[in-house]
C-alpha cells in the first residue's frame, strides 16, 4: 500500500466524526430552539385600543374609559385591567389629554373628585391636577399619558397601546 | 496540545486504567441479539434526556396540562420533536427491555455467576413498566385519564389490601389533582432514581463477571 493512501482505520474516524458531528448539529440546534424558544417570540403587545365616542367627551369634563388586554404566555392567559380619563381642552379634536389612571406611586387607580377638581389615589391620598401634575402626596412624577390616539371616520377616539 | 491535556487528566483521573478496566475485555462471539442491554442503555438516557427537555414546559396540573403538552406540540419549536421522541423511545425501550430479557433467558445467561444480574434485570424490567404506567397519565386526556382508572382499579382488585393499593397509587378513592402529581413525581424522580440506582448495579456485574458465552452443544 503507498504511504499516501489514508488507512482503513483514520478513514474510519475520520468518517465517524464527521457522521458524528452532523448528528450532533442535528440534534443540537433543536434543542437549544427548543429551550430558547420563548426568547426568540416578539410579544406583539401594542394596539389600537377604541374608548369611546368623541361626541361623549364633554369638554372640560374628565370622561372615564376602560379597557381589558388578555395575554397567553404559553397556554396560560391572563387578563389586565387598564382605564384612563380623557380630558378636552377645546372644541379641537386634537386639542386633548389622555391619561393613563394607574397612580405612579403605587400603581392604584386614582379617581376623579369633581369636588376637588384633581385626581385622587385612594392608597395613599396622592393629587394630581386636571393637567396631571402632582398637587400632594408621595407619587414620584405626573400621571402617565397615552400620547398617541387617532379619531376614526365614525367618530371613535383610539389610543395606542404599547403593553404596561 | 491536546495530547499533552489528555496526559494531564489521564495523570490525575486514571482515564487509561478505567478504560482497560471497563471496556477492554475481549467478548465472546457475539450476535446482534447481544447489543439490546446497550440499547435498553441508550433509550433510558434519550428517555433521560427528552424527559428533562418536556419538563421546561409541562406542568402537572389538571388545569393546565393537557394546554401545556399542547402548546409543547404546537407553540415550542421542535416541541412536537422532543415529545415525539419521548412518546416513542417509551415504546421502543419496552419492547427492547423485554427481547433483551427474553434473549437473557433462550441463551440461559441468567446461570451461575449471573443469576443477581438477572434479579436486578427483572426489577429493571418492573420499573421500566412503572415509568411507562406513570407516564401515560400525564398528558391528563380522556386516554390516559381511562388508562389509569383501569390500570389502578385492577390494582385495587387484590384481595383485602386492594382497597388500600388503590387508595395508595391514586393519592384518595377518586383519580384527582393528587394522582396527577404523585405519578408526576414517580414519573420523574422515583422511579428514574431507582433505575439509575439498579442500571449502576447491573453494570457493575456485567463489567464483572463479562458477557456469557452462547451454550455451546455440550451445556
Amino acid at each position: 500500500m503507498p504511504d499516501n493512501d489514508i488507512s482503513r482505520r483514520s478513514f474510519i474516524t475520520a468518517i465517524a466524526g464527521i457522521v458524528g458531528g452532523i448528528i450532533g448539529v442535528a440534534i443540537g440546534v433543536p434543542a437549544i430552539a427548543y429551550l430558547l424558544d420563548p426568547a426568540f417570540k416578539s410579544s406583539a403587545k401594542e394596539a389600537w385600543i377604541p374608548i369611546g365616542k368623541l361626541a361623549d367627551m364633554q369638554v372640560g369634563k374628565p370622561y372615564q374609559f376602560s379597557f381589558t388586554r388578555v395575554e397567553v404566555n404559553g397556554w396560560e392567559r391572563t387578563s389586565t385591567s387598564h382605564g384612563g380619563f380623557v380630558i378636552r381642552k377645546s372644541d379641537s379634536p386634537n386639542d386633548m389629554i389622555i391619561f393613563n389612571s394607574r397612580c405612579t406611586h403605587l400603581a392604584c387607580t386614582v379617581n376623579w373628585e369633581a369636588d376637588a377638581q384633581a385626581f385622587i389615589c385612594p392608597c395613599h391620598d396622592g393629587k394630581f391636577s386636571e393637567d396631571g401634575v402632582v398637587l400632594a402626596g408621595p407619587p414620584p412624577r405626573p400621571l402617565d399619558r397615552y400620547t398617541d390616539f387617532r379619531l376614526t371616520n365614525d367618530g371613535i377616539l383610539e389610543i395606542f397601546y404599547k403593553g404596561s | 496540545m491536546w495530547k499533552k491535556v489528555y496526559e494531564w487528566l489521564d495523570e490525575r483521573l486514571g482515564l487509561n486504567d478505567l478504560y482497560k478496566n471497563i471496556l477492554d475485555h475481549p467478548e465472546p462471539k457475539g450476535t446482534w441479539w447481544n447489543t439490546l442491554g446497550s440499547a435498553a442503555l441508550f433509550l433510558f438516557i434519550l428517555q433521560g434526556v427528552t424527559g428533562i427537555f418536556l419538563m421546561v414546559y409541562y406542568t402537572p396540573s389538571p388545569d393546565h396540562a393537557y394546554d401545556s403538552i399542547n402548546y409543547i406540540m404546537n407553540g415550542v419549536a421542535f416541541g412536537w420533536l422532543i415529545r415525539g421522541i419521548h412518546h416513542w423511545g417509551a415504546t421502543l425501550m419496552i419492547i427492547v427491555v423485554f427481547i433483551h430479557m427474553l434473549r437473557v433467558f433462550v441463551t440461559a445467561s441468567f446461570k451461575y455467576p449471573r443469576e443477581l444480574t438477572w434479579l436486578v434485570g427483572v426489577g429493571l424490567f418492573i420499573l421500566t413498566l412503572g415509568m411507562g404506567f406513570t407516564g401515560y397519565l400525564l398528558p391528563w386526556d380522556q386516554q390516559s385519564y381511562w388508562a389509569t382508572t383501569v390500570g389502578t382499579q385492577i390494582a385495587g382488585s387484590v384481595r383485602f389490601i386492594g382497597d388500600f393499593i388503590l387508595k395508595a397509587l391514586r393519592g384518595g378513592p377518586d383519580l384527582s389533582a393528587l394522582t396527577l402529581q404523585r405519578f408526576f413525581a414517580a414519573h420523574v424522580w422515583m422511579l428514574p432514581a431507582a433505575l439509575a440506582g439498579l442500571i449502576g448495579v447491573h453494570l457493575y456485574l456485567i463489567i464483572k463477571h463479562g458477557e456469557s458465552h452462547f451454550p455451546s452443544k455440550e451445556d
